[in-house]
């Protein structure tokens, strides 16, 4: 059915690249330097997290009872522990448990939440009636009391505390998704999805889903620094990672007891886990800005 | 004329008004009660009316996006309100739709050629290069090129994203086309093109279209007959020329006296309706229109008027007008 109809055809095909929103995205997220500042610190950290185990200067575990507790020097940057053994490299290894569980954490997260709140949102009535009593029940809680609550009931293992960070988690992404696909789920192009003969599963995950992601994207990078935080704040209270894992929480505590007489055993970690909470915080602003231009205000 | 291609008989759609704790019903908005019409294949129905009549309620009741409360739908033989939801997405492919706002109704993450290209993958037509195939032809066809297929809507001017619109509702080779309000966000130039693209394709491709519009002057372009809505009821449905030349219900005269007149030395009488238009939750008893009515007699107000033929293929409902014996 090939048809003459009459209508000018466009002029010239002046040709532009076609840019996807994300393209655009990019395009205005590079022009924030602060946030690229961020991005760079976090790139860092990723990079040690990829290569720790080549770069350190010492095995994490290497004990030398006659070297304890050393100031910074050449041969220790970062000064040892009460152990003897070189805190830069536990910090580089450290790198690695922090954003695997700051990673991890937030997907699963994302994953479970996203499912529920995008089910809520769309089917409404009774099925959004009893999720988001679950998501408030939850979030009546303190965070870190039912991180705490759930690794109790699991046992204390680094494993554990990503999976209680997890859960904590869900209800903010629940119903952060869940209000964006109210608002969606009401545009025409969904009512154009359901005219062509579209099922919901396609209507849902093709069309719901990609046009609701951009605050998860923005509050995803934000909350790997707060599961950085609160994985670091469950290995403070013995919870989380233990020894001798090289966790960033886990060395403060021990650290503590020395914070007059070594305070680099407490610094360099601390310093460690403010550092990369801060790239992941200036990053998510400036996806925030670059992705979703109403929510700056 | 030819053969009926849907037959719309006692539609209704009641939304209900909730109130309170406990949720309870307290009333309905009659957003469409009781409207009947048959449409022919290869003509085009207009419906007009002012906005909150119902006839965009109407246009989605057709392809069952919203339940009817009540009424039968015959599309082709087939009964269209009877069917399961899965039965009803796969008759979709002979029914589209042409929405009103075309910077809403294009998914703005996808491509255009991903647009045009679902309707086929969701009805399991053709294979991936059939299917490549068929996105360009018809971007051809309704006067865009092949590489717009690359690129996102928000690239592209209302006129253009209209014309996506229609590609895309053409994709399935549908047989009946439910334009709703397709030209109302359009500035007048560009809607001058897309009502001529709209009457090609009717005539290369054999379509049937409804047309729901608020604008007359449009509706009398594009339209073999026409209905009026007031207040979620057709009033009167009649050819296009003799609706323009001779409307019988009162309410289309005082719409069509209204409509301006390129001529600045025209004089004519005006029929000012007074009042507003009442609510749909609380319609008045009787005639829906004899609040506002210049002619209004005692029987108005008691017994709703029937749509009925008052002169060959002129129906009206209206008390003023008996109906012809057949």
């Amino acid at each position: 059915m090939t048809g003459t109809v009459d209508i000018k055809k466009e002029a010239a095909p002046h040709r532009e690249r076609a840019a996807g929103p994300w393209i655009e995205g990019w395009r205005s997220f590079r022009k924030n330097k602060v946030s690229l500042v961020g991005a760079g610190i976090v790139l860092f950290f990723i990079f040690l997290a990829l290569v720790g185990p080549w770069i350190a200067p010492q095995g994490i575990n290497e004990q030398d009872l006659a070297k304890r507790l050393l100031a910074p020097s050449s041969e220790h940057w970062f000064g040892t522990d009460d152990f003897g053994r070189d805190i830069l490299s536990r910090i580089i290894h450290g790198a690695r448990v922090s954003l695997w569980v700051g990673f991890f954490s937030v997907i699963l997260s994302i994953v479970v939440g996203s499912f529920l709140g995008i089910i809520a949102g769309y089917y409404g009535k009774w099925v959004d009636m009893i999720i988001s009593r679950i998501f408030d029940i939850m979030l009546a809680f303190p965070s870190i009391l039912l991180a705490i609550a759930v690794v109790a009931v699991l046992g204390p293992s680094l494993q554990n505390a990503l999976i209680a960070i997890a859960i904590i988690n869900i209800p903010n992404f629940g119903r952060l998704i869940r209000s964006k696909v109210l608002s969606v789920k009401e545009e025409e192009y969904i009512v154009a999805a359901k005219a062509i003969g579209m099922h919901d599963a396609r209507i849902l995950f093709a069309h719901i889903l990609p046009n609701s992601m951009t605050p998860i994207i923005v509050q995803g990078t934000l909350a790997i620094a707060t599961a950085i935080i609160e994985a670091a704040a469950l290995g403070f209270l013995g919870l989380g990672a233990q020894a001798p894992t090289p966790e960033w929480g886990k060395m403060l505590a021990d650290a503590r007891k020395f914070l007059l007489n070594a305070p680099w055993t407490m610094i360099f970690p601390g310093l460690a886990i403010m550092l990369t909470v801060l790239g992941f915080n200036l990053m998510g602003d400036g996806l925030r800005d670059a992705l979703d231009p109403k929510m700056k205000s | 004329m030819s053969n009926v291609l849907l037959k719309v008989n006692g539609l209704k759609k009641y939304f209900p008004i909730r109130q309170g704790m406990l949720n309870t019903q307290v009333g309905d908005v009659k957003a469409v009660d009781d409207v009947s019409f048959e449409v022919f294949e290869g003509e085009t129905l207009g419906i007009v009316g002012e906005s909150g009549c119902g006839k965009s309620t109407t246009g989605r009741l057709l392809m069952r996006l919203l339940e009817p409360t009540d009424g039968a739908i015959e599309f082709d033989g087939k009964m269209i309100s009877e069917l399961s939801n899965s039965e009803m997405r796969k008759a979709r492919r002979d029914i589209q739709m042409i929405f009103q706002d075309p910077y809403a109704s294009l998914n703005p993450r996808h491509s255009i050629g991903k647009i045009l290209e679902e309707p086929l993958i969701v009805h399991g037509m053709g294979n991936a290069k059939e299917r490549k195939k068929k996105v360009l032809e018809l971007l051809e066809i309704v006067g865009l090129n092949e590489y717009h297929a690359k690129r996102y809507p928000h690239q592209f001017s209302g006129g253009q994203r209209q014309r996506i619109g229609i590609a895309r509702a053409l994709m399935t080779n549908p047989r009946l086309i439910i334009a709703d309000e397709p030209v109302s966000a359009l500035d007048v130039s560009i809607q001058a093109q897309v009502l001529n693209l709209l009457q090609s394709l009717q005539k290369e491709l054999k379509l049937t279209y409804i047309f729901i519009s608020h604008d007359l002057g449009v509706v009398r372009h594009i339209s073999n007959r026409v209905g009026v809505m007031y207040l979620g009821r057709m009033v009167e449905l009649t050819a296009s020329e003799d609706l323009y030349a001779e409307p019988l219900h009162p309410y289309t005269q005082a719409l069509l006296s209204s409509v301006p007149v390129p001529d600045p030395t025209f004089e004519r009488e005006q029929i000012i309706i007074t009042g507003d238009i009442p609510s749909a939750s609380n319609p008045p008893s009787g005639c829906a229109f004899h609040t506002r009515c210049p002619f209004k007699k005692d029987v108005c107000s008691q017994v709703i008027p029937k749509l009925q033929e008052v002169k060959p293929g002129h129906s009206v409902a209206c008390h003023l007008y008996e109906a012809i014996q057949h």
